[in-house]
């Protein structure tokens, strides 16, 4: 909403600057976006045309002498409607004007001495659009008669626009009066509400027209009026001023009175050709099914059964608080009006605009919800406006159907008490009532507080609490006091949300991950590509996505962090090591929402390290990503089982799968190297990348109440004694069971590979595994003799049950 | 010289054994000072404090001596044990530190060298700046609650004072998941929905604070993504008041901003609070909205059966993506969702 200070000053006196003025809407809730100045230009003045003589040379073009109150200037002027003795904007050379030619809006130029068709022009006659302050480039712009020659333009043109971002609860801030209204009680100057006053015809209107509402629930009142003889044409400067200075268009002086009055007071109002309104009679009624209706901008409309029509007795006139029917309209040639000004459905409304897909200043307004009574101060007005500005007379008395009478909460209660409980600060009863006025609520007092009856102009009122925020607001937030909750703090046993997966976080993070987060709605086509041989159902979709590659809920995390993963081996030189964190969407069999599991999904590629000079140019391979989550099992105190075994997503061979629980064991994931056909989608290089994917809710089941913790086991206090083993076995035996056979020996406490080799002195087919075993014992120091007789027993198994020989 | 020939010597011994200990603690360190090696300082150590040295085995004669002289000798000789002890230890250390220069090691150390690192990881920026906000509130009693990231219509809009065909619901633009269905779901527009999920879970006293990712159906550009964080707030019970509300936030805000950072509340318009505020942090001497909240309505306190003339309550959403702009003077929103290693190692 644009609220020039021109026009508000016609309501209210306004002593503050336009920013303070603009900070202190902005702080009672009304935003003020951003702040303009119009008509403020250096070396243009208010000057007076002494004469106009044909241009000797061109016969669309005129010579004029302007006095511009210190000597007179002689200028060639273009427009057809100077005339000598107009006061008229003058701008002297020099004066950086709007270039109305150009294509770009704020484009100026200077002013400089011209010769146009062989005579100099010592400067410009202006037009609206040369000076910023409209459209209009037909003419000249001619000023107010009495405006004093030599003045400054600003003076006496120039205006400050605020621009302002209301929220949907305050309908009557979409009306200047109502921003006055805020601005008065803000600082405290007396509002002057426009006047409704008009001489009436003898001419009863009940005699000229009839409204019959047949859908009483979409339309809780309507008012008529008609004013016979009017002079439709252009409308006078001032009204022209005020619907250009809000960012309209003026149409005729009938129009740009319903518009100004729906811009001062905020309630839409409809002029209709009253000798087009069959039999006189309006009828408010839903549309029938199929019913057309050719609206002002020309379309023809198709209505469905719950649009609200304004029709007469033949067919519909207008879509009721939407748009205007094309057949009705006010034309040059109308003599009669029927002004409308009604109360429509808010919700009713919206839907019907929103199903046309129409977005109109009445909408913007109807649908917030106004109060019935303002369409009948605002069709007074509007008569008003008319007569003054197209003549006519109007028929005595309004038209008024209220259906809805009684309908509507007419006061609420407030109590000192009540205003306390909210705020936690006492407000005096004066204070209370100073605000209560100013804003222009009529209040009585009672045995606790106040009854205050709900203005006509706000529909925002309903309860204690919106009154107390009308004192808050008006009094300043500033003032509210600053206390800590005294309550208790709320026990309960949950423990904090996320705290698993923050754990989970920090154990990828200190290995050296980057965590990230993608779009939680992704690229079917993508995500298929990736994921398209998982066991997943149909992924859900969106239904009105921001762009087709955010269609589709994820049901996997792998495609964003392998795409990630590949994308950022083009840009970043060291190792990419990625993972993210969150949920998938798998379709619920048993409730209205998707399941959300909340998975982790991990991809390392490139070098291990970054370059450096000790040692490096290796890059991350299997045995890298499955160090990160034995990491983070080992960490959650989780252990589980690695077992070769192919997977949809990973290059056969080259994936394990991660199961918990031996009797009935369950897939916690799956590690192991992306299927070439997957991570070329991304990253055509021959890059290899390496994916970890683990189920973190499944995780989390596992370790239970985390608050319980791992019992501490005393360590052994008994020195340990440390063997090496250099075994050669076949390539096909995993080493992992070579390391569950030392291990289950009872004097054993850990087994640690410590090389791997195979080739040269190792036969074909074999690799040589060197193990350094430690051994003991919680009852004593073990003798060599033990030891011995220990190694020899796990070397035995060995070689009976793996085939593993001690290397010689 | 052997351990038994020491022993030899000491029988032939004719001095006092006062004077014998002076003699051997002149002895003893004369041939410290010329061990060059740490081999040379063991078969010292060895010829001296060893088991069978020759210090070890004058303070076992000790007890052969007639009573009168017992005492002083035990006392010297043990005074030059720990003598010699300390002398050892030193001549092993300079011994030590010697080699370090001899063997060139300090000659060739350069500092400047890169030392091995590990690889450095790191948190998402988002997420550090949801455990910073999150922390400040835990602090203050505020548990942590989360919810779905697809949600009902019904706890997304309805039950916050948001009704279908409402204007309110321009101010934000919703992805729908299923709009036909009985019960309509979205992907949630903001985190308030949690509000009404824990309310109706349990009775006041309520104080929650409810991270997450939310969505609109809006354009993007360098200040407006489809898809970010919020971190919602509730407190609820008898006598909470705005003035709390104001407490709760400078609490926070100084927990996170630091300091003495002003905050402002400004009157502001949210369904589902009434009275509304917009809070604004004062960054650089120029205020930044970082937050709505207010007080919450007596309607949706009545939706999930609260007395709403017994408890009050207020709620408060904050963007941890705009914040973290302002705090690390980030440009563009939409690097957050990037996963860009130029920009996620810079946290």
């Amino acid at each position: 909403m644009k609220l020039p200070i021109s026009w508000l000053k016609e309501y209210v006196d306004v002593e503050v600057d336009a920013e303070e003025l603009a900070h202190r809407l902005t702080m009672a809730g009304n935003e003020v976006d951003s702040l303009a100045r119009h008509g403020h230009i250096d070396d243009v003045v208010v000057g007076e045309v002494l004469s106009v003589a044909p241009h000797p040379n061109a016969d669309t073009l005129s010579v004029v002498q302007v006095n511009d109150g210190s000597e007179v200037h002689e200028v060639v002027c273009g427009a057809p409607n100077v005339a000598a003795g107009q006061r008229i904007a003058f701008a002297r050379l020099g004066a950086v004007l709007n270039d109305p030619y150009s294509d770009e809006a704020d484009a100026k130029r200077k002013l400089r001495r011209a010769k146009i068709r062989g005579v100099e022009s010592r400067g410009m006659v202006c037009s609206e659009r040369e000076l910023g302050l409209g459209e209009d480039h037909d003419g000249i712009l001619v000023l107010d008669a009495n405006a004093v020659v030599g003045t400054a333009i600003g003076e006496v043109k120039g205006d400050t626009v605020l621009d302002l971002e209301l929220t949907p609860n305050r309908p009557d801030c979409l009306g200047v009066v109502g921003l006055a209204r805020d601005v008065s009680a803000l600082t405290g100057k007396v509002l002057r509400a426009p006047s409704l006053e008009y001489a009436e015809s003898d001419v009863p209107v009940s005699e000229r027209a009839r409204v019959t509402i047949q859908d009483p629930d979409l339309c809780p009142r309507y008012l008529g009026a008609v004013i016979e003889g009017v002079t439709v044409g252009e409308s006078p400067q001032w009204l022209k001023d005020r619907i250009t200075a809000i960012g309209e268009r003026p149409i005729n002086n009938v129009v740009d009175a319903t518009n100004f009055v729906m811009f001062e007071l905020g309630q839409p109002l409809h002029a209709f050709d009253y000798d087009r309104v069959a039999e006189h009679h309006v009828i408010v009624r839903r549309a029938t099914g199929g019913e057309t209706l050719e609206t002002l901008d020309g379309a023809q409309r198709k209505l469905d059964t719950e649009s609200l029509l304004i029709a007469d007795s033949e067919s519909g006139i207008g879509l009721a608080g939407v748009i205007g029917g094309k057949h009705s309209e006010i034309t040059a040639y109308t003599g009669n009006v029927f002004l409308e000004s009604a109360n429509f459905n808010p919700e009713n409304n919206r839907r019907t605009a929103g199903a046309l897909g129409i977005r109109t200043e009445a909408t913007l307004r109807f649908e917030k919800g106004l109060r019935a009574d303002l369409a009948a101060v605002a069709i007074r007005r509007c008569v008003r406006i008319i007569l003054e500005v197209a003549g006519g007379s109007a028929c005595r008395g309004l038209i008024d159907e209220y259906p809805g009478r009684g309908d509507e909460r007419t006061h609420v209660d407030l109590s000192p008490g009540h205003i306390a409980r909210v705020m936690g600060i006492e407000y005096e009863s004066a204070q209370v009532e100073s605000v209560l006025s100013s804003l222009g609520f009529d209040f009585e007092s009672t045995a606790d507080g106040w009854r205050v009856a709900i203005p006509y102009w706000r529909s925002d009122i309903a309860i204690p609490e919106d009154l107390i925020e009308e004192i808050a607001r008006i009094g300043g937030y500033d003032n509210l006091a600053t206390t800590n909750l005294s309550g208790a703090i709320p026990s309960s046993a949950d423990p904090q949300a996320g705290a698993f997966r923050r754990r989970v976080v920090d154990v990828l993070v200190a290995q050296g991950l980057h965590q990230m987060f993608s779009y939680v709605a992704v690229s079917p086509d993508q995500q298929d590509a990736v994921a398209g041989e998982l066991p997943l159902p149909a992924p859900l979709t969106v239904e009105n996505p921001v762009s087709s590659d955010h269609s589709a809920l994820r049901s996997t995390l792998r495609t964003a962090v392998i795409e990630a993963a590949a994308r950022n081996t083009r840009t970043w030189r060291g190792p990419v090591a990625m993972f993210e964190s969150g949920v998938v969407f798998k379709r619920s069999e048993d409730g209205p929402l998707p399941d959300e599991v909340t998975m982790l999904v991990a991809v390392m590629t490139g070098p291990r390290m970054p370059l450096g000079w000790h040692g490096h140019g290796a890059d991350s391979d299997f045995y890298d990503i499955k160090g990160v989550a034995e990491n983070l099992l080992a960490s959650l105190g989780i252990d589980v089982e690695w077992r070769a075994m192919d997977a949809p997503g990973f290059l056969a061979g080259l994936c394990a799968e991660i199961t918990s629980g031996s009797n009935n064991p369950r897939v916690l994931g799956h590690c192991g190297q992306i299927a070439a056909e997957h991570w070329s989608q991304f990253d055509p290089s021959s890059a290899r990348g390496f994916m970890l994917e683990l189920n973190v809710d499944a995780l989390e089941a596992l370790v239970g109440d985390s608050a319980k913790g791992d019992s501490y086991a005393p360590y052994i206090r008994y020195p340990e004694s440390h063997r090496d083993l250099a075994l050669v076995m076949s390539l096909q035996t995993p080493v992992g069971e070579v390391l569950n056979v030392c291990r289950q020996n009872k004097l054993v406490t850990a087994a640690t590979v410590f090389d791997v080799y195979e080739g040269e002195g190792v036969p074909v087919g074999m690799k040589s595994v060197a193990i350094r075993v430690v051994y003991q014992s919680d009852r004593g120091t073990l003798s060599s003799k033990q030891v011995d007789r220990a190694e020899s027993q796990i070397v035995a198994r060995l070689e009976r049950e793996l085939g593993a020989t001690l290397r010689t | 010289m052997t351990d038994s020939d020491a022993a030899t010597e000491h029988k032939l011994n004719s001095l006092t054994p006062l004077e014998d200990a002076t003699r051997l603690e002149g002895q003893a360190l004369g041939e410290l000072r010329s061990a060059g090696s740490e081999s040379e300082l063991e078969d010292w150590r060895i010829r001296y404090l060893g088991r069978r040295g020759e210090l070890t085995l004058k303070l076992r004669s000790v007890a052969d001596l007639p009573v009168a002289q017992r005492r002083d000798a035990g006392a010297e000789l043990n005074r030059l044990k720990s003598v010699l002890t300390d002398a050892h230890a030193a001549a092993r250390d300079a011994i030590r530190n010697a080699g370090a220069v001899s063997d060139g090691t300090r000659d060739v150390l350069d500092v400047t060298l890169p030392g091995r690192r590990d690889n450095l990881g790191g948190l998402h920026p988002s997420e550090m700046m949801m455990r910073e906000i999150l922390q400040a509130f835990n602090e203050m009693g505020f548990r942590t609650v989360e919810g779905p990231l697809v949600e009902l219509e019904h706890y997304n809009f309805d039950m916050l004072n948001i009704p279908a065909d409402h204007p309110a619901r321009d101010l934000q633009d919703t992805l729908w998941i299923d709009r036909k269905a009985q019960r309509r779901s979205l992907l949630r527009t903001q985190t308030s929905p949690m509000q009404v999920r824990t309310m109706e879970k349990q009775r006041p006293p309520v104080r929650v604070v409810s991270p997450g990712l939310c969505f609109r159906q809006e354009a993007t550009d360098a200040t407006h993504e489809w898809q970010f964080h919020q971190i919602e707030g509730l407190a609820v019970d008898v006598g909470v008041t705005m003035s709390d509300l104001k407490g709760t936030l400078y609490e926070f805000s100084r927990k996170v901003f630091g300091g003495d950072r002003k905050i402002r509340f400004r009157c502001d318009y949210f369904p589902f609070v009434e009275p509304g505020v917009d809070v604004s942090v004062d960054w650089n001497g120029r205020w930044v909205e970082i937050m709505g909240a207010g007080m919450v309505h007596p309607k949706v306190l009545e939706g999930v059966g609260y007395d709403s003339s017994k408890y009050t309550g207020f709620a408060f959403g904050m963007g941890p993506e705009r914040i973290a702009m302002l705090k690390y003077d980030i440009e563009d929103i939409r690097h957050f969702f990037s996963n860009d290693l130029r920009f996620l190692t810079q946290f």
